[in-house]
C-alpha cells in the first residue's frame, strides 16, 4: 500500500487510564491510513529552540478501526516524551505524529499457523492490536497469550483479554506475575522460562508463528526458549522495548 | 547471536523495528521487512530483525546472527552520515517504497 509517511498533526481525541503509569491516547488524524496490527507511529515533540525529542509507540487499535488510531503509552522515568503525554497533554490537545510504520512485526488474520503471542510489560500493546484483529476475524485459528508483568496492576488490558479468553473462539491467556500477586492468584509467579514456554505452547504443536514483545533481555530469553522447545528460528518475531522501566 | 551477559549495553539494545521511521527518511522505504546481507557472515535478516543500539549520537545496527556492524547512521548539521560497509546488499521490494 503506498501512502504518504510525513509527518502530521494529529488531534488528541481521548485520553484512557490504563494502569497507574499507562494511559492510551486516542488520535484524530487529517491523513489517516489503515495500518496493519503491530505497526507504531512516530510521535515528535518539538520545543522553540530547535530542540526535538522522537519516540515510536505502537499501535493498540485493530486495522478495523478507522479515521482514529490508539496510541498505549507506558510513562518511563525520565522518559521525555512519554512524561509529557502523562502529565501535560489533554484532550484537545495536537501532536506531531508519523505513520503507521514497519513491516516486520506484523500479524494479519489470513497469515497460516496457529498465533503464539509473548508479551512483558508494556509489549502487550502491538500485541493487543493483533488480538483485537483477531476477534474481528472471521475464521479464527489456535492462538495462545502469555503475558508477563510485575504486579497484577501491570496487567494492561486485563479485563478485555479475560472477556476475549471467556468467549472460547480458540484463545487461551496465561499470565505470569513475577513480583507480586493477588490472594488466591492461580496463574505462574515467575519469570518466563523455557518449561513454561513448553507447557504453554506445547498445545500449538511445533509451528506456531510467535511474536515476542517486551524488554529486551525478556524477548532474548523468550525466543531463545521458543527454539529450545523446537519452534523454527524463522517462526519467531520479536520486538524488543529496551531496558525495563 | 552469542551475547555478553555481563555486557550493561545488552538491556539497552532494540531492533530494526525501533528505528523504521529514521530508516525511511534514508532510503525512501519501510525497511524493517526488507532483507540485508551480512558482509561479514552472510546471513540474510529482515532489517526488523536487526540489533539496534540507539543510545549514542548516531545509530548502530547489528547483525542478529554474529553480532558485527551492518549500519551505521550519524546526523549532523553538516548533514547525514551513512556508514553501510558492513552490509553486502540491501533490497528494497516494490511494496515497501512510499510515496
Amino acid at each position: 500500500m503506498i501512502h504518504s509517511i510525513n509527518w502530521q498533526i494529529a488531534t488528541i481525541s481521548g485520553i484512557r487510564v490504563e494502569t497507574p503509569t499507562v494511559k492510551t491516547y486516542s488520535l484524530t488524524l487529517p491523513d489517516w491510513s489503515p495500518h496493519r496490527a503491530g505497526q507504531h507511529y512516530d510521535v515528535r515533540l518539538r520545543a522553540a529552540d530547535g530542540y526535538e525529542a522522537q519516540r515510536s509507540y505502537s499501535i493498540a487499535s485493530p486495522p478495523e478501526q478507522h479515521g482514529t488510531v490508539e496510541l498505549t503509552v507506558e510513562k518511563v522515568s525520565e522518559g521525555e516524551v512519554s512524561g509529557y503525554l502523562h502529565d501535560v497533554a489533554v484532550t484537545g490537545d495536537r501532536i506531531e505524529v508519523r505513520g503507521p510504520i514497519g513491516g516486520y512485526f506484523v500479524w494479519d488474520s489470513m497469515m497460516e499457523g496457529p498465533l503464539l503471542l509473548i508479551a512483558g510489560g508494556s509489549g502487550i500493546v502491538p500485541l493487543m492490536a493483533m488480538l483485537r484483529h483477531r476477534a474481528a476475524a472471521p475464521q479464527k485459528g489456535p492462538a495462545v497469550l502469555l503475558f508477563s508483568a510485575r504486579h497484577p496492576e501491570d496487567l494492561i488490558y486485563h479485563e478485555e483479554l479475560d472477556a476475549m479468553a471467556a468467549a472460547g473462539d480458540g484463545l487461551s491467556v496465561v499470565y505470569t506475575l513475577t513480583r507480586t500477586q493477588p490472594e488466591g492468584w492461580t496463574g505462574y509467579t515467575r519469570r518466563i522460562d523455557t518449561a513454561m514456554l513448553a507447557h504453554v505452547a506445547g498445545p500449538l504443536g511445533r509451528e506456531p508463528l510467535a511474536f515476542i514483545c517486551g524488554p529486551t533481555l525478556m524477548v532474548e530469553t523468550a525466543s531463545n526458549g521458543l527454539i529450545e522447545i523446537g519452534v523454527g528460528a524463522n517462526r519467531i518475531k520479536t520486538e524488543r522495548f529496551g531496558p525495563t522501566a | 547471536m552469542d551475547v555478553d551477559d555481563d555486557d550493561p549495553n545488552r538491556a539497552l539494545t532494540l531492533d530494526g523495528n525501533a528505528v523504521a521511521g529514521r530508516l525511511l527518511e534514508l532510503f525512501g522505504a519501510d525497511m524493517t521487512a526488507n532483507d540485508a546481507e551480512c558482509a561479514h557472515c552472510g546471513g540474510t535478516h529482515m532489517m526488523g530483525e536487526m540489533i539496534a543500539f540507539t543510545h549514542a549520537p548516531g545509530m548502530v545496527l547489528r547483525c542478529p546472527s554474529c553480532g558485527e556492524i551492518m549500519l551505521r547512521v550519524v546526523e549532523t548539521p553538516r548533514g547525514v552520515y551513512l556508514d553501510v560497509r558492513g552490509s553486502a546488499l540491501i533490497h528494497m521490494a516494490p511494496g515497501s517504497r512510499r510515496a
